[in-house]
């Protein structure tokens, strides 16, 4: 093998350790993707009403309101906001904790605010 | 005329119910049969007085297969009052005197029919106070339109009554504001004061998921515990509910349109279903004797039916 030749081996080996290096680095600190739950808050409802995740799982609510303001209160996970129309509100939660969590609106509505409710559902 | 002869007069009316004795005493209270004997060994009869609670009329409310007699429970139940041979000094009204509408128009035709209703009770005073229904989705401004402020101040005989207004902003909060007015008022009070707290929610966290408490209810509670005599005396639930923070002692009211379930006990919090075997189960409105110079409270639950 020439000289040439040697130093061209060197600088391939070289790259390749970097980019695998930088692969592996990226892995690690990368940002568990997190699974984007749409809900609906209108006429007195949320849409979808029963919500499953998976405990450790991230996800983000991206709550919007299709007539007026309501809240979102999930209290087992304390979180809440409000819930305005025309914005998105987003909560990002990781359950930490298996079971069935009542999640509800928080600011009265009217004639229907009371039943306003729905369920997460937490397993393994 | 003493308490044990008001107390037979309620029973002639025949208004049936449970009595709870209260105290704020550090005795906490407790449930007794009705007849059972309590301690008036010490009371000045001359000071003691009494007063009625009604709470939740919710005028307006229509659902036959919850109430039937929508249109006519709150009347039946001024004429209730006006039947109790010896009248109270005063009535109080804990919050949702009407039903929720998004009209504001039909929210001001509630609250002026409410108002004729009620104008039929006997005693000429009457404390007033909002609910959700009435008030959260205008900041309360037809409420205050029709019945006035939505946090104030009484005194009656030796006990200083303070109206917490804990419904006109949406998301249940008292807010800062009414906070450093309540603060400023329990200023004036001596610790000892007797002290009666009358709101709609409980100010405490009884079963948040159902909306059955204050958002900072807490910092309430706080600037109440200084002060050794407070009792609250609170609706929204539609159901007796008797609890202790420390010291301080809360009582929530039956409605007098459709009762709601015990916290917690069923998935959906929905109207408890008209009984037609027991009409008016579950509804009802309270007398409650005061005894100022004990702190002490008398709770007497009264039935719709007996008018």
């Amino acid at each position: 093998m020439n000289h040439k030749k040697r130093i061209l081996l060197t600088g391939v080996l070289l790259a390749s350790a970097v980019v695998s290096g930088l692969l592996i680095y990226t892995r690690a600190n990368a940002v568990p993707v997190e699974r984007v739950i749409h809900i609906t808050a209108k006429n007195f409802q949320f849409n979808p009403d029963s919500i499953s995740l998976k405990k450790g799982e991230p996800v983000v609510f991206e709550i919007s309101s299709g007539d007026r303001k309501h809240g979102f209160s999930l209290r087992a996970f304390g979180v809440r906001t409000d819930v305005l129309p025309g914005k998105v509100s987003r909560i990002r939660l990781t359950p930490d904790k298996t079971g069935k969590f009542t999640f509800s609106c928080d600011v009265f509505c009217g004639d229907g605010h009371e039943e306003m409710t729905g369920t997460v559902i937490v397993t393994e | 005329m003493n308490k044990f002869d008001r107390r037979g007069f309620i029973k002639l009316a025949g208004l049936g119910g449970g009595i709870v004795f209260a105290s704020s005493l550090g005795r906490g209270f407790g449930l007794n049969a009705l007849g059972s004997v309590v301690d008036y060994a010490n009371a000045k009869v001359e000071n003691d007085f009494y007063f009625v609670q009604l709470s939740d009329t919710h005028w307006g409310f229509a659902g036959p297969k919850v109430n039937p007699d929508a249109e006519g429970t709150l009347k039946k139940a001024v004429k209730a009052v006006n039947s109790l041979e010896v009248q109270p000094d005063f009535i109080v009204f804990t919050g949702d005197l009407t039903h929720t509408t998004d009209d504001v128009q039909v929210r001001k035709d509630r609250m002026s029919q409410f108002k004729d209703i009620v104008g039929g009770l006997k005693v000429p005073t009457v404390h007033f106070m909002a609910g959700e229904h009435d008030a959260s989705l205008d900041r309360g401004d037809a409420y205050q339109e029709a019945f006035g402020k939505l946090n104030y101040t009484f005194d009656h005989k030796g006990v200083h009554f303070i109206v917490v207004d804990n419904v006109s902003d949406p998301g249940a909060i008292v807010g800062e504001s009414q906070l450093n007015w309540l603060k400023a008022d329990l200023k004036q009070q001596k610790t000892d004061a007797r002290i009666v707290v009358l709101t709609h929610r409980p100010l405490f966290d009884l079963y948040p998921d159902w909306d059955w408490s204050t958002k900072d209810g807490a910092a309430v509670i706080d600037a109440l515990m200084p002060h050794k005599n407070v009792t609250v005396f609170y609706g929204h639930i539609h159901q007796e509910n008797h609890h202790m923070t420390g010291h301080i002692a809360h009582h929530s009211a039956k409605s007098l349109m459709f009762p709601l379930p015990a916290p917690g006990s069923v998935p959906k919090k929905s109207p408890v279903p008209w009984d037609t075997s027991a009409p008016y189960k579950g509804l009802g409105l309270r007398s409650i004797e005061a005894e100022p110079k004990q702190a002490k409270y008398e709770i007497k639950e009264l039935n719709v039916t007996g008018a």
